[in-house]
């Protein structure tokens, strides 16, 4: 009985294999598969999840569906902002699947998992969500593009312009693991760096229910400006508390890590004035305005920066398909890095670490007054040139940078 | 100078305060907690959802009906309240006899579904709801400056706390919910109807939840995983005090929210954690809780 169950399985796996290996075979060279691995229900389905899955869809739908006569598909799943999840489901579409590009949404170390996978099976990576800068310095492979933002750059952006405009003492609010961390050293050195100084810091747990006591905190520093180093629900119920404990009427309010959703859910009353940086804004060129406006016919809501990286990223990738008519990743790589990017989302370039370098953006968030329409929410106070926003060539970590 | 291990007595007064806030959600929703756990012998994992729908409740009338903050501190509860009247007809009622471990699993099972609907439809980045234009402001305490409103946190959480506790300990429609969990079929002969009586109870504690949930919208974003992120520490405070006691959840979510505001002072990175350290150290000296009894 037992060793009938056996053959039974050991039937099964062969099987399976058996299958696997023959949809490879027949899925890789008809069709240019496209993945996308993101967050589609946790903290962070908003800035990213279905709308960047959206995006990326509307780029297929821009190239007809087609590339190089070739019929693309596009496959998206959850990784739950586990890692392990995200490298095994990155591993059955490379093996099985037949995916030729993955796209990784938010979440650094979902994407540092994912990047380490897509290296291993040679095939194009482009993060667009994840904030760690380790993706183009200690962890950077020929695979991997990092396309839209890293933590660097937002630190460059905010601490660097605000410091200019003025704020010159800090208080940094910290979520305490590696992320917020970083965050806020970068931040420390930039605003240095600048002529300003920090005053003092406080870490505050992960998904802390109540931030009044860290802000009381803060307010006796008597700092100009309270950076807050943490992400999504954290920043959002920090900013509540500051406005309640009035905070807001000594300090002035820098988001380290803030998306346009962000600002939606708060509403204009609680934000304004606040500083982030961000790569995009809907609201930034015509260009921008009109692609925006087809977004949110279909999601109804604007489009955040990783919803139309998402689509810029998509769309650079199938250029580089038709331009050299093959989806061989180390054809599609050299392409991608060569040719310019050239949208409504940015004007920049691919580095052989793999950085793509453009234009950063500090935003300050308008009164409600100033706000004209819904999500209408900031005003574009300094243009950050990518060359200053991200870490120079020459400074990158990144082992396959020549020196 | 009036200095505490380097912390100047003002300040430290004003983090006292400020625990003794989040202390009364703890012991709202504990209290809640060790009513059910009491009458009906469920570890109600629910909990934590109905306190996020009793948010979302406020924020949803007032954004589509109209329904202002005071209305629905009194609707949320109520339209939850009658929720919980089905769960418990529905489902709970079929687990009495089993071991806690199914009501577990079932009232987790209610949790993930209710997040689960909340989260498709309004999505997480959470939701903003207005303080009340009443309990705008601020008063200035002399050592801090309170928000009227987290004031009015405390103050009505303790009125209801208390109500609760009296209600239970000192009436006679308390003395008979007491002996129905005691001896159920002695208190049925003397022609009480018992489940009536249970199904209510469940309603009454859920209700408190979202009660604490539509005190909590003006203060947290309401979102829909609010819930989640609260309802573990809360466990851990009816750990320590003490599953099923009354007054032992009241004092020891006050006591809690004490505790962790004086952490966040002199040791931020640990509290999340120090209601956790605690209850371990509880669970080792007295195994019951610091209020309840060895059974």
């Amino acid at each position: 009985m037992k060793s009938h169950a056996m053959k039974r399985v050991a039937l099964a796996a062969v099987a399976a294999c058996g299958f696997g290996g023959a949809a490879h075979a027949q899925v890789s060279g008809d069709v240019v598969k496209i993945g996308i691995i993101t967050d589609l229900s946790g903290l962070y389905a908003d800035i990213d999840g279905t709308g960047g899955v959206e995006a990326v869809k509307m780029a297929v739908a821009d190239m007809k569906g087609q590339v190089a006569g070739k019929k693309i598909e596009v496959i998206f799943a959850d990784h739950q902002n586990k890692a392990d999840v995200a490298a095994s489901k990155a591993r059955e579409w490379f093996d099985t699947q037949g995916v030729d590009m993955l796209l990784g949404g938010t979440n650094s170390a979902t994407n540092l998992a994912m990047a380490k996978v897509a290296a291993e099976k040679k095939k194009p990576f482009i993060s667009i969500g994840a904030g760690t800068a380790r993706l183009t310095n200690e962890d950077c492979t020929p695979y991997t593009i990092h396309y839209a933002y890293d933590t660097v750059a937002l630190a460059n952006g905010t601490g660097g312009a605000v410091v200019k405009a003025g704020g010159k003492s800090w208080f940094f609010l910290t979520a305490d693991y590696a992320f917020g961390q970083s965050l806020q050293s970068d931040t420390t050195a930039v605003v240095q760096k600048n002529g300003g100084q920090v005053l003092g810091s406080v870490r505050h747990p992960l998904s802390a229910s109540d931030f009044s006591s860290f802000l009381l905190q803060a307010q006796s520093s008597k700092a100009q400006i309270l950076g807050l180093a943490n992400a999504g629900g954290d920043t959002i119920n920090a900013i509540k508390a500051a406005n309640e404990f009035g905070v807001t009427k000594t300090m002035k309010l820098a988001g380290l890590l803030m998306f346009i959703n962000d600002i939606h859910s708060l509403g204009l009353n609680l934000t304004q004035g606040m500083y982030m940086t961000d790569s995009w804004y809907w609201n930034q060129s015509p260009e921008a305005r009109a692609w925006a406006r087809r977004f949110f016919e279909k999601m109804k809501r604007m489009p955040s920066s990783l919803q139309a990286a998402d689509y810029s990223a998509a769309m650079h990738y199938l250029k580089a398909v038709e331009a050299t008519k093959s989806d061989d990743a180390d054809k599609v790589m050299a392409e991608m890095k060569k040719a310019p990017v050239n949208d409504f989302y940015a004007k920049g370039t691919i580095r052989s670490d793999g950085r793509g370098v453009h234009d950063m953006f500090l935003l300050q968030v308008k009164s409600p007054k100033e706000s004209t329409e819904p999500w209408d929410y900031f005003k574009v106070v300094a243009k950050i040139p990518g060359d200053e926003a991200f870490t120079k060539l020459a400074d990158s970590k990144c082992p396959l940078v020549k020196k | 100078m009036t200095d505490f291990f380097g912390i100047p007595l003002p300040a430290l007064l004003g983090q006292l305060l400020l625990g003794l806030v989040n202390g009364s959600f703890y012991a709202m929703l504990s209290l809640g907690l060790a009513v059910i756990f009491g009458m009906l012998n469920i570890i109600n994992f629910a909990h934590g959802a109905l306190y996020m729908m009793g948010a979302f409740l406020a924020w949803i009338g007032l954004e589509t009906l109209g329904l202002n903050y005071w209305t629905m501190l009194l609707v949320a509860p109520l339209v939850v309240g009658v929720l919980g009247i089905l769960i418990e007809r529905l489902l709970l009622q079929w687990l009495y006899k089993l071991d806690h471990l199914y009501g577990l699993l079932l009232t987790f099972g209610i949790t993930l579904v209710v997040e689960g609907l909340f989260r498709s439809f309004y999505g997480v980045s959470g939701q903003p709801y207005p303080v009340p234009d009443a309990l705008l402001g601020a008063t200035n305490l002399g050592f801090m400056v309170l928000p009227n409103y987290r004031a009015w946190v405390v103050a009505a959480s303790l009125v209801v706390c208390l109500a609760v506790w009296a209600l239970i300990e000192k009436t006679s429609l308390g003395a008979t919910l007491r002996a129905g969990t005691e001896n159920p079929r002695l208190v049925q002969a003397f022609g009480i109807n018992v489940p009536l009586m249970i199904t209510l109870t469940y309603a009454g504690g859920v209700a408190l939840a979202a009660f604490a949930g539509v005190l909590a919208a003006p203060v947290l974003q309401v979102s829909p995983l609010m819930g989640s992120n609260l309802i573990i520490v809360v466990f851990a405070v009816v750990v320590i005090g003490g599953m099923g006691s009354i007054l032992g959840s009241i004092l020891t979510g006050l006591g809690l929210g004490v505790i962790e505001g004086l952490t966040k002072v002199f040791y931020p990175e640990a509290s999340n954690t120090v209601v956790f350290a605690i209850m371990a150290v509880v669970l080792l000296i007295r195994p019951a809780g610091l209020f309840g009894k060895e059974k």
